[in-house]
């Protein structure tokens, strides 16, 4: 016996809260009473994605999505939908949102905030099949390209797209091309290269599109070489990309066999190929002079610029480099024509971008959302908000090169310019929740340590001032910094902000300078009062259990690892402040609330 | 497969969707598809793949297409699966372990009914139509 | 168990094979750097010598690029690779209390190997499962949402894996 249709509730953490449980059941009972138990199925589902509207019910066949459902609502839905087949228009969402993006798209699900561009078939084709990937327009840009258009059409496409680079500082694409372009026949060799080096520590989208969609990379590439005349590529991807390296060899052995890589391409006459070439763990490999010193073999130092790559790149050649989501975003450009991507976004960002979202966040993963998103719809709607009902403290974009987003700009729309008015930036696309149990003082060392880490020596005040910067951090976080701490910051930050010879240098400054713009008193609280307010900063926490509120349990005796608590069963407990390596197990252990952060 | 020429990736290309669309209303065809990006693989995806091949066989099931993909983005969820039959919904299923993989065939399958609490929806529209 | 040296026949034809195909192209050496730490575990020093002389670049170029790239190992590593992931999202999920857990529990460093040989503790940028932070792998198995009580298990998996293995 077959159901005639379903009923889905959405159970996500979200939603649990709000009485989605009490729907299920009121929507059960409902169907029951009514007798049409056997032609409904009430199922609860995962996390719809669209928290803020929670609870959510969504009945199937026909697609039909209502919003902030109550327990009292079961009846109608059941009644009016299910037994009549009439759309309880009350509970739909209203037109006014649903007109919000993409005014042009009006068949899509609208409730949905994320729009798939870069990530069009990722989880849909087989990536190690090329044939899927043609059955799915696969290809298709190249045709028009090769059969079609002139390298001027080209360029002008991407130029009305207003597309920009993904890989972190947001240059426009087509003006990077036509450099290359305008100077092809001058040079005695032109290449093509795609950043796959992806080096932001919290960040995977590059890695998800090549793994799940390589071919759309590669289709682009050409496109690249037809266009600026190049017929060598060069991926430079991370060694640690184990599946996607495979993946991206099976579609390049596939692509030639089908004749749409290596000679006279598709009978056009044009030849292109695309060579992997493996990075090997240094962050600022990511960064493009170093990148193409990394393929050439050598050091992977970055270069003074200019001479910008386009004109003088690999091997002294002029070299279109641009990142992979970049790539991505172009065979959809030209196949349905910039004017159609332009209309994604904002004013001066356009398109899509894919988001790594992490941290505190209940549904973690890889999102795509028009430019202009606000951060509480990615972070509430998406997202589906804080796990365990923890307060909001703020997001870190653009990794180590970047800053925060704090609960007051929740609201201002993602973009390129925005987030760099913030004193933040897009950056590659790691989007990284933090709550109020995370320091904003230690997670900005965090960044500092990267930044010394990787900072490849080669100018001193990258090298000296990541470290001066890191060694007051450290010093600060443990309970020793002092007021004048705070200047020294900020007076590095601008040295190194002027001095240093490439971005790293230029940018990892950003983390510290925005936190102390937006959290100024965390720091002030660590360094007057010697205090970590989320009790992250070790030295810096006292834990003391509460009198008032130890019911003598003694779960927390029993977790001390060093047995430093004392108390009698039924009797209040007490800490051995000396013996206490502050581990905090004890915090984490007790249910009453009573342990405490001094 | 020879080198292609324009003509030939076109009709390729109009044979392939045709063979995909097909599938898709094809009475008789089941196809499940397991997310295999590094994020499911860490979850377990490998066992998910192996159990359906498993589960599909004991219950003498042959009408079914097993694919891989890349990943949804779903990484809350992983292992995600989707499957796509005749007389049910295309459905997207998240955190499938085995066990889960055994109640799937069971239910969704062969009983045509929704598995509760692991239906997950799309995460976004694709923006291409066909 | 084989010696920090290794003999220059103990390139294995596939590895001798692979440098004859890149040993015209440009810029190859990283490329076949890769693939000696592929077959050693890591870039012994008579490999780099040997290297050195099969694709005729001086030892010195060789060597400075080892010490560049943090991917290439110069000392044998442990049957083990313990990496925990100190990428963002697992760094504010607690990857700095498993690292501590670790040298507590084999009572060595990052980037260091147990006296056994049987373990090497690394320290890693975002493996990309973020969802599952924090993430430690041994080898290739990936281990989510763990925490230090984890650990001591997961060891013993792999410790008692190898020394049956071998
Ligand atoms: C320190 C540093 C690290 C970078 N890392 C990356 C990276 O991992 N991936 C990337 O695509 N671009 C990275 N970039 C940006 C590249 O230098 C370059 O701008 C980009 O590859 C250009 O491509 P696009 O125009 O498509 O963005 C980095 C830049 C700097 C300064
Ligand atoms: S700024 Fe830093 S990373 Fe860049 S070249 Fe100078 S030392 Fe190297
Ligand atoms: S766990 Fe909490 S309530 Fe129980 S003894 Fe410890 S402090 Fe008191
Ligand atoms: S923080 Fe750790 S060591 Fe200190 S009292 Fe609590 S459990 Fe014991
Ligand atoms: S930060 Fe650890 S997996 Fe991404």
């Amino acid at each position: 016996m077959a159901y005639s249709s379903y009923c889905l509730v959405c159970g996500g953490t979200g939603c649990e809260s709000s009485k989605a449980d009490l729907i299920y059941r009121e929507l059960r009972r409902v169907a029951e009473e009514r007798g049409v138990d056997n032609d409904v199925q009430i199922v609860k589902t995962g996390c719809f994605g669209f928290c803020e509207k929670g609870p959510i019910v969504k009945i199937l066949p026909d697609e039909s999505f209502y919003v902030d459902v109550k327990p009292e609502d079961a009846t109608e839905l059941i009644d009016e939908h299910v037994i009549k087949g009439r759309a309880v228009k009350r509970l739909m969402i209203k037109d006014k949102e649903r007109k919000k993006h993409l005014e042009t798209e009006d068949d899509i699900n609208f409730y949905q905030k994320q729009v798939r561009v870069v990530l069009r078939n990722c989880g849909i084709i087989n990536p190690e099949d090329i044939t899927e990937y043609i059955a799915r327009e696969g290809y298709a840009a190249l045709e028009k390209v090769l059969f079609s258009m002139s390298d001027d059409d080209v360029i002008a496409e991407l130029k009305t797209s207003g597309l920009r680079g993904r890989g972190g500082a947001g240059y426009p694409t087509w003006q990077k091309w036509k450099f290359t372009k305008d100077i092809k026949h001058t040079a005695e060799e032109v290449f093509v290269v795609c950043n796959a080096d992806e080096g932001d520590p919290g960040a995977y989208m590059d890695r998800s599109t090549l793994e799940g969609d390589p071919h759309s990379v590669m289709e682009a590439m050409t496109i690249a070489g037809y266009t600026c005349g190049a017929h060598k590529g060069y991926i430079y991807i991370r060694a640690e990309y184990p599946l996607a390296i495979k993946r991206l060899q099976t579609a390049m052995a596939q692509a030639r066999e089908y004749g749409l890589l290596g000679d006279d391409i598709l009978g056009s006459g044009f030849n292109f190929d695309i060579e992997i070439r493996l990075g090997a763990g240094a962050f600022v490999c990511g960064e493009e002079t170093a990148l193409l010193a990394s393929i050439e073999g050598e050091r992977g130092t970055p270069r003074p610029r200019p001479p910008f790559p386009a004109v003088k790149g690999l091997w002294g050649m002029p070299t279109v480099i641009n990142n992979v989501e970049t790539w991505a975003n172009i065979p959809m450009i030209i196949l349905r024509g910039g004017e159609w991507f332009a209309r994604i976004g904002t004013d001066g960002s356009k398109g899509t971008k894919v988001f790594a979202l992490t941290g505190k966040i209940n549904n973690s993963g890889l999102i795509e959302v028009p430019m202009g998103t606000t951060l509480r719809e990615i972070i509430y709607d998406i997202g589906g908000g804080i796990p365990k009902k923890k307060q909001f403290k703020a997001v870190q974009t653009g990794g180590p090169s970047g800053g925060v987003i704090t609960a007051d700009h929740l609201d201002t729309p993602i973009d390129f310019d925005n987030l760099t008015k913030l004193g933040s930036m897009m950056g590659s696309g790691g989007m990284i929740v933090m709550d109020e149990d995370d320091c904003i003082v230690d997670v900005t060392k965090f960044y500092l340590e990267f930044s010394v880490e990787e900072s490849c020596g080669k100018c001193a005040p990258c090298r000296i001032g990541t470290r001066k910067m890191f060694d007051i951090l450290e010093r600060i976080t443990s309970g020793k910094g002092e007021m004048e701490d705070i200047d020294r910051l900020e007076a590095i930050a601008v040295s190194m902000k002027k001095a240093s010879l490439c971005g790293l240098g230029q940018t990892a400054a950003n983390p510290v300078l925005s936190t102390l713009k937006y959290f100024r008193n965390e720091y002030l609280d660590h360094i007057q009062n010697k205090r970590c307010p989320s009790g992250v900063c070790k030295d810096l926490v006292r834990y003391e259990i509460d009198a008032e509120k130890c019911i003598g349990c003694t779960v927390c005796a029993r977790r001390c690892p060093v047995n430093c608590i004392a108390g009698e069963r039924k009797t209040v407990h007490v800490i051995d402040q000396d013996a206490c390596i502050k581990c905090g197990q004890c915090y984490d252990a007790c249910k009453f609330d009573a342990v405490r952060i001094a | 497969m020879a080198k292609m020429t324009l003509e030939e990736l076109r009709k390729l290309r109009d044979e392939k969707r045709l063979e995909l669309n097909r599938r898709k209303v094809d009475e008789k065809t089941i196809e499940v598809i397991v997310s295999m990006g590094t994020s499911g693989i860490a979850a377990g995806a490998k066992e998910t793949l192996q159990a359906f091949i498993d589960e599909l066989n004991q219950h003498g099931i042959t009408n079914a297409v097993i694919r891989q993909s890349g990943s949804l983005g779903l990484d809350h969820a992983e292992p995600t699966i989707e499957i796509h039959m005749k007389g049910m919904p295309d459905t997207i299923y998240g955190s499938v372990t085995p066990a889960v993989v055994t109640e799937i065939v069971d239910r969704h399958i062969l009983k045509k009914e929704l598995v509760d609490k692991h239906v997950f929806d799309r995460p976004a529209p694709d923006i291409i139509k066909e | 168990m084989s010696t920090q040296t290794v003999e220059t026949a103990t390139f294995s034809d596939e590895l001798l094979k692979f440098i004859e195909t890149w040993k015209d192209k440009r810029g190859n050496i990283i490329m076949i750097m890769h693939r000696i730490q592929q077959e050693f575990g890591f870039l012994p020093w008579d490999a780099m010598a040997h290297m050195a002389k099969l694709i005729d670049v001086p030892l010195a170029k060789i060597y400075g690029v080892a010490t560049f790239y943090h991917y290439f190992k110069l000392e044998k590593p442990g049957r083990n690779k313990v990496a925990v992931c100190m990428g963002t999202a697992c760094y504010l999920k607690g990857a700095r209390d498993l690292i501590d857990e670790l040298s507590n529990l084999l009572d060595v460093g990052v980037d260091e190997t147990t006296e056994d040989g049987e373990f090497t503790v690394e320290s890693v940028r975002c493996v990309g499962c973020c969802g599952l932070a924090p993430v430690v792998m041994v080898g290739d198995e990936v281990y989510g949402k763990i925490g230090p009580d984890g650990l001591p298990e997961i060891l013993a998996k792999h410790r008692s894996a190898a020394t049956e293995g071998a």
